[in-house]
């Protein structure tokens, strides 16, 4: 397959490397380059929250690929060098020192910004996580911590707040839903997501929004609820959503809404394409556009990348799938469950921990949960392939 | 080709079972990544390099280019 003259990659995390190797494994041979806004060869965000905060992983283990791996890829590698425009009419990417890298063929993939609470930024003791700095800071500050209080109710903030628990910090999870991740999981695995975490000594304060932050001679104290009442916290964690990196498209004519949007080629112009956690596309069997946050839609959509930049002409159409390690527990979920879907559980109990829930909406499955049961999780996933693959009444 | 799985750093996706069920499989109990042929015959190569590249723990390593 030949392909464009040249094909430029903007990100170099797991969907930027993914797509550059799925070029080079589906025969293209021309010039390549990824480009990289942080310093650090391509790393894995999943261990940062759980192996690399609890110190159980140096940074080495987090590596993508081994040094002689990434050099058979024959790609021009650039890190540490933000992208901060795009001309779209001659695919041209400026970066902060000044390059101007043009290419055939341009590949969004700039990833994620996290939130943040209003004055966090003149605030020490007040993190993110998102990148692997992030987590080299956080891990001593979690350490040093009397109290740590974690803003977000989602994965990732249940995920520190695991570890920060194992590390014995004492934690307080804060966040608006009743129950952790109930508005994917729904209310009953919701609260057995909060069981578990009670159970290992995480103070929950749920259902309740978080205002803002607290501070005193430039030092975070705790955190602000909307009930009026406020957490004391030495420590403070925001993880509570992340807005796609997007910003260095302003001015360049591209249609940015909650993430750069792209057609069911994941291509949002001619010669530019959008993957991973910053790509909002048109999912066809959903009938709906989608943006997806989760590890394996990095790599999934990126291959999709790949074989359209190729020719391939294929709608990308995946099983969303993600997982979470809290404690000893493993969850994975295969497709779109939801909070207000019906849930069976198909395999094992919730009495012993370990099961299979089904998801179902309107009478079609829309996603299964495996909980402590990976392998049998996986095999349900066919259900959702069907659901999926079944017209639409 | 000489394939290596990383069993510490395997999530238990099963992404490699679906991409090259002769190659991989998963453990029972825990999901954990089962490597069922360490050296596969070349019809196979495509696919595992593709369930390599897919992995979303980068658990898998492949040995020799060809």
């Amino acid at each position: 397959m030949s392909g464009p003259a040249g094909v430029l990659v903007v990100g170099a995390s797991a969907a930027g490397l993914a797509t550059a190797e799925a070029l080079r494994r589906k025969g293209y041979r021309g010039g390549l380059t990824l480009l990289g806004a942080e310093s650090h060869p391509p790393y894995d965000r999943p261990p940062l929250s759980k192996q690399v905060l609890s110190g159980t992983w140096d940074t080495e283990r987090t590596r993508l690929r081994q040094p002689a791996t990434l050099s058979e890829l024959d790609s021009e590698i650039i890190l540490g060098d933000p992208a901060v425009g795009l001309d779209v009419a001659t695919r041209t990417v400026r970066t902060a020192s000044g390059l101007a890298l043009s290419a055939e063929a341009i590949v969004v993939a700039t990833g994620l910004r996290p939130r943040t609470l209003p004055g966090q930024g003149e605030l020490t003791g007040v993190h993110v996580l998102r990148t692997l700095d992030d987590s080299l800071a956080l891990r001593p500050a979690l350490l040093a911590a009397s109290r740590v209080v974690i803003v977000g109710d989602g994965v990732l903030g249940t995920e520190i707040a695991a570890t920060a628990r194992k590390m014995g910090a004492k934690v307080t999870l804060a966040g608006p839903q009743q129950a952790p991740l109930e508005s994917q999981f729904g209310s009953s695995l919701g609260n057995l997501l909060g069981e578990l975490h009670a159970e290992h000594g995480v103070c929950l304060r749920l259902g309740t929004a978080v205002t803002g932050l607290t501070g005193r001679h430039g030092r975070v104290t705790g955190v602000r609820l909307d009930t009026g009442d406020e957490l004391p916290a030495d420590v403070v964690v925001v993880a509570f959503g992340a807005t796609p990196a997007t910003e260095w498209l302003a001015g360049s004519g591209l249609r940015v809404d909650d993430g750069l949007v792209c057609d069911s080629r994941c291509r949002a112009a001619e010669g530019i394409y959008g993957a991973g956690d910053v790509a909002r596309w048109q999912h066809d069997a959903l009938g709906t556009s989608l943006r997806l946050e989760n590890r394996t839609n990095a790599t999934q959509q990126a291959n999709a990348v790949a074989a359209n930049i190729l020719g391939e002409d294929q709608p990308y159409v995946p099983v969303p799938h993600f997982w979470t390690d809290q404690f000893d527990t493993k969850i994975q979920v295969h497709g779109l469950p939801n909070g207000d879907a019906e849930v069976t559980i198909v395999d094992g109990s919730t009495a012993e921990r370990r099961f299979v829930a089904r998801y179902q909406h309107n009478g079609k499955v829309a996603g299964v949960l495996g909980w402590n049961m990976p392998k049998q999780c996986r095999l349900r996933r066919q259900e959702v392939v069907d659901a999926l693959s079944a017209p639409v009444p | 080709m000489k394939v290596t799985v990383d069993e510490e750093k395997c999530c238990g996706a099963g992404q490699c079972a679906l991409l090259a069920p002769e190659v991989f499989d998963q453990r029972e109990e825990d999901g954990i990544v089962i490597l069922l042929d360490a050296e596969p015959v070349e019809s196979l190569h495509t696919s595992v390099r593709e369930a390599a590249s897919m992995c979303p723990a980068a658990a898998i390593e492949l040995g020799e280019s060809s």
